[in-house]
């Protein structure tokens, strides 16, 4: 019979469970509630986790084994073997209540679980099809060559430098349009700005920050790039590309803004207003008191946004795709097309090489790489930050 | 009879509807210690920051009256609270020293004010304020470890010497001792004896024993109003009115 | 010290004022700088894609010979299926080249050439129109036909007569036909459902391609994160914010969540197409993969913001329920749940609403496949994971990598439906934790 008749049957049985299990207590205790050891409904709760909960584990664990017409039978006999079970066991003297919350304890750690068998998961997986990788191309010509071009006929040059090198000018060009943009901004917010302006400035930076990326990179497509290369590269020479590092960087750098000014405003809020007293106290302004007190009392903190930022742009996709092109170039010339990891891992894996290939298989070197490169600067972030706040509180 | 450092007549403070300062009328003489004593939320801190106009901070907090410091109100519009602040130091409760070094705790107030010259200048007045606040003898060796790796009685005789560093002519006190142990208070009330022979000082206590310890004057505040000043002595063992009986003897506050 | 009067504001003071003023102008100035970089986005965005939301169509009679359509003579289905859109082709063009002199309109133009005026999909509409009603085989039956997509994009200012004469696929005869049609009231510009029904088409007909299918795609991934992600999510933060004891372990768990939530989005679609598709065989551009892929981003977001909701509930809550006798897991499930589920609730939407817009972790497991039909959540072929489907925003990437001009206005068009769709999620979280907010 087809999966989902046994999947019908368990269903059933889990209900049955939960309503005949209160009447087989009630019955045992000779109508007389009060003389059990639990609430007559928490019985069925019990008597319901008893059977579902394991035919669940062995639902899903067999779907992502492949599924199979041994999982059916399987399924029906542990449905069937817990449903008895858990009817035989009831007595007036089961402690249903505390049976029950032991189970749903149990499936509260496991969901937590779930997040740390995210993370192997993700090293697993890209640490597996790397290593098949480098069996197969150079880990030293990989971290060294300045050369990508890949040949699907073989004989590739695959080097992560110019990768790299398009990565990190493009989220530098970011960091310094967004950083000086957004710290300001949140320097007037918390210290300026009255009441009616933040309402209006604090929910538009809000809505800046919900954009997707996807958005971000239409708009350096069709607008940005053709902008930047009719009235800036072309005219002076630069080059004639819409897709450069300048329009990338542009546009990530606008997307970053509200995540810069988010964070640099929970910073300055953190230091506590008897500092700022105490500088205009002795006759300071406003603004001295933010350049020479708040801001280096708050600078750890402000470093571990930069970072966060940083790692935010590194990471970054659709923008770099639609925005920066598909050229892997170590050139100076901000308007000149340049990509960036992101970017290969995204076109290594949809094209059409086969996939074990190194072509392919490259791109999770990258994925590899791009994930410790982050990873790196948020534990690094997040350590200052806490250092940060540990000060002040 | 000589004008005195600081007059105020007719003050009343608002917070929002709030009548915090109820009409307070008084005269402070210079080169003396004068202590404004009450229960808790009288007003005595919110009138002390009336004097330097730290009250401008607070965005819903209105000041009207007349406060006049050597003759001149404070309040005129021409009047700029950044050069005010120069004139009329503050020492508030909890020690507040900026997370740099000593030497720069001191040397930021006459820097912004372009009081120095020059570097040795400004070494001078560093040394010179750190000396009238007792603490040079402790910080000359390391004037460039930061403020805050002070123990607490140090960190408020820094900020002492932050604020005087400016050659002010009024010391505002906020409740300074409160956050110090006995040791580090009986420091700081040494302090204020010597500095008083410079500055006219003003200084809000809920200790009625510092009060009659330190100060030359003292005035009584209760619910917002000004119910009595006059010679500590006085005050303390003679008072005319009734409430500030009942408070030196302990029934309110 | 030299007694200076206060009333005099001297000039280093004035310096520092004007230093004071500069300061305060950068500040604003960046705020400025926000606000138009984003009224700017939003202009081009809308401009660009608002013309995507009307369609240019023409009012064509066209005959349905039994001859041609219906060998049978009994309308048999079978054999008219067999008259592919290839044959109704030439009826079209006898319909347009007839509605064109019956109105009296004059060309130089051939009738092939007047026949390309019509979209190579009309053909499609009228074959299916006839497969369902076979009784107007044998009259003429007057369609609204879509136009090709130079004379829409004429229509929409797109096209010129300079740039027709330029262009391979028209020319400014046609396009002066078919302003000539339109004077006749022939052809006619109309608002464009379609845009949000009708499937992808292929490269060469911009102006037949709509969301339908990425739409349904992206709601059946959005119904697989929301089914998911919120039990999920919500499990773990109970145990970790009221279960878990303050050691190593939890320590880790709480690292990892954090790390999780900032790890870049494709690295998650680098987990999927590894372990869903490669290890597990999934179908490829499922969506029920996407919606898992999906899953595992929005898990530490939703994790976070039910942390948050659980923290804000005052601890007397708590302390109240267990000192009636109820049990830790009774009082967590009978009363912080409870007050904490706005909050969640918020968390949940604002989740789904990021996962709404990701587009690289999709592009990787396999999403970029160009989708004809309306995908089915379960068919016998593909059984529990369904067919291959497409998203919102891949869609939007597919349209930006075609030739032809007329993706430009569709693409556009697509991100102002996304970010209608956004707006409205947004604005019912706001509306919700404004109306459930409890100031403790």
């Amino acid at each position: 019979m087809p999966l989902s008749v046994s999947l019908i049957i368990t269903i059933c049985l889990v209900v049955l469970a939960y309503f005949a299990a209160p009447r087989r207590a009630l019955a045992m205790s000779g109508g007389d509630a009060r003389t059990l050891a639990a609430l007559p409904r928490q019985y069925g709760l019990n008597a319901a986790l008893a059977v579902g909960l394991p035919s669940l584990v062995v639902l899903v664990a067999g779907l992502l084994a492949g599924g199979g017409g041994y999982l059916t039978i399987i399924l029906l006999v542990v449905a069937g073997a817990t449903f008895a079970g858990s009817m035989l066991r009831i007595a007036p003297s089961l402690r249903a209540r505390t049976e029950a919350e032991g189970m749903i304890k149990l499936v509260l750690i496991a969901a937590s679980v779930i997040a740390i068998l995210t993370t192997v998961g993700i090293v697993f997986s890209m640490l597996f099809e790397t290593r098949n990788f480098f069996g197969q191309y150079k880990w030293s010509d990989f971290y060294f060559s300045t050369e990508w071009s890949p040949n699907f006929r073989g004989d590739s040059s695959l080097g992560i430098i110019p990768l790299l090198w398009g990565t990190l000018y493009i989220s530098f060009i970011a960091l310094v349009f967004a950083v000086p943009i957004g710290l300001f901004a949140a320097i007037y917010l918390s210290e300026y700005a009255g009441r009616r302006m933040r309402g209006i400035a604090k929910p538009a930076i809000e809505i800046l920050a919900g954009i997707p990326t996807i958005v971000y990179g239409l708009f350096a497509l069709i607008t940005v790039g053709p902008f930047l290369r009719d009235y800036f590269a072309a005219p002076m020479g630069f080059g004639d590309s819409a897709s450069s590092v300048m329009t990338a960087g542009l546009v990530m750098g606008v997307m970053l803004i509200p995540f810069v000014s988010s964070l640099s405003d929970d910073i300055i809020n953190a230091v506590p207003q008897a500092m700022r007293d105490g500088s205009l106290g002795l006759g300071a302004t406003k603004s001295e008191t933010i350049r020479q007190v708040v801001i280096p009392a708050a600078l750890p903190g402000i470093v571990g946004a930069v970072l966060l930022a940083a790692s935010r742009a590194i990471g970054e996709t659709m923008i770099v795709v639609l925005g920066a092109g598909a050229a892997a170039r170590l050139s100076l010339n901000p308007f000149e097309a340049m990509t960036t990891v992101t970017v290969k891992i995204v076109s290594q894996l949809t094209g059409d090489t086969d996939f074990a290939s190194p072509e392919t298989l490259v791109a999770f070197a990258l994925g590899l790489t791009l994930f410790v490169i982050t990873l790196g600067l948020n534990v690094v972030a997040l350590m200052i930050v806490r250092k940060y706040r540990e000060q002040y509180e | 009879m000589t004008q005195a450092k600081i007059s105020a007549q007719g003050v009343q403070v608002h917070y929002a509807d709030t009548h915090a300062i109820k009409d307070v009328n008084v005269e402070i003489a210079d080169k003396e210690v004068t202590a404004f004593i009450g229960p808790s939320g009288c007003g005595k801190s919110t009138f002390l920051r009336c004097i330097n106009r730290m009250n401008d901070t607070i965005d819903i907090c209105r000041v009207t009256g007349d406060i006049r410091i050597d003759g001149e109100d404070i309040y005129d519009a021409k009047v700029d609270p950044v050069q005010l602040r120069a004139k009329v130091g503050m020492v508030f409760q909890k020690p507040n020293p900026f997370p740099k070094s000593i030497y720069d705790n001191v040397a930021y107030g006459p820097k912004i004010h372009g009081l120095s010259r020059n570097k040795a200048e400004l070494d001078e007045i560093v040394e010179k304020s750190l000396r009238k606040a007792a603490l040079w003898n402790e910080a000359k060796d390391r004037l460039h470890a930061p403020g805050t790796g002070l123990s607490g009685g140090q960190q408020q005789r820094l900020c002492i010497a932050r604020a005087i560093a400016t050659a002010p002519e009024v010391l505002l006190m906020d409740e300074p001792c409160s956050a110090l142990d006995p040791i580090a208070t009986a420091q700081v009330e040494e302090l204020i004896d010597d500095l008083r022979q410079s500055f006219s000082v003003v200084i809000v206590t809920h200790s009625m024993q510092q009060a009659a310890r330190v100060s030359q004057k003292t005035a009584f505040f209760h619910l917002g109003s000004l119910v009595e000043f006059g010679d500590t002595n006085k005050i303390f063992t003679n008072p005319e009115d009734p409430r500030t009986e009942s408070y030196i003897s302990g029934r309110i506050g | 010290m030299t007694q200076k009067s206060l009333l005099t504001v001297d000039a280093r003071t004035k310096k520092r004022n004007a230093s004071e003023k500069r300061f305060k102008a950068f500040g604003l100035g960046a705020i400025i700088v926000a606000m138009v970089a984003l009224v700017i986005l939003l202009t081009s965005v809308v401009s660009t894609g608002s013309s995507a939301f009307k369609q240019t169509y023409a009012t064509v009679s066209v005959p349905l010979p039994e001859a041609k359509l219906d060998k049978s003579g009994v309308r048999d289905l079978d054999v008219m299926k067999k008259v592919t859109t290839i044959g109704y082709t030439s009826l079209l063009r006898d319909g347009i080249v007839g509605t064109v002199a019956d109105a009296g309109l004059t060309t130089t133009l051939s009738a092939k050439d007047i026949g390309k005026m019509l979209s190579k999909e009309a053909a499609a509409t009228v074959r299916d129109h006839v497969l369902a009603n076979p009784d107007v085989i044998g009259t003429s039956v007057e369609f609204s036909l879509l136009m090709n997509g130079r004379i829409d994009g004429y229509f929409k200012g797109r096209v010129t007569m300079e740039s027709a004469a330029l262009d391979g696929n028209t020319s400014p005869e046609e396009l002066q036909l078919a302003q000539d049609m339109a004077n006749a009231g022939l052809v006619e510009t109309k608002f464009n459902w379609a845009f949000l029904t009708a499937p992808d088409a292929s490269d060469q007909r911009p102006e037949a391609a709509g969301l339908g299918v990425a739409i349904l795609g992206s709601l059946y991934m959005m119904i697989v994160v929301l089914v998911l992600a919120l039990p999920i999510g919500v499990a773990a933060s109970i145990y970790l914010e009221e279960f878990a004891p303050k050691n190593r372990w939890t320590d880790i768990i709480e690292v990892n969540i954090s790390n999780l939530a900032a790890v870049p989005s494709i690295v998650y679609g680098i987990l999927g197409l590894a372990i869903f598709i490669n290890f597990m065989e999934f179908n490829q551009s499922s969506p029920l993969v996407g919606g898992l892929v999906l899953t595992l981003m929005t898990l530490p977001t939703i994790i976070i913001s039910t942390r948050a909701a659980l923290k804000s509930v005052p601890p007397s809550i708590r302390d109240a329920a267990l000192g009636v006798g109820a049990s830790k897991m009774q009082s967590v499930f009978h009363h912080v749940l409870p007050l904490a589920a706005p909050g969640i609730l918020t968390g949940t939407i604002i989740g789904l609403a990021q996962a709404l817009g990701e587009t690289a972790p999709l592009l990787l497991i396999g999403m970029v496949a160009f989708v004809r039909e309306y995908p089915a959540a379960y068919s016998p072929d593909a059984g529990l994971f369904g067919e291959a489907a497409t998203a919102l925003p891949v869609q939007v990437f597919n349209w930006t990598q075609r030739a032809d001009p007329g993706f430009v206005e569709r693409a556009s068009g697509a991100i102002i439906t996304l970010l209608i769709f956004l707006l409205i999620m947004n604005a019912i979280a706001i509306f919700l934790r404004r109306k459930f907010e409890r100031r403790w």
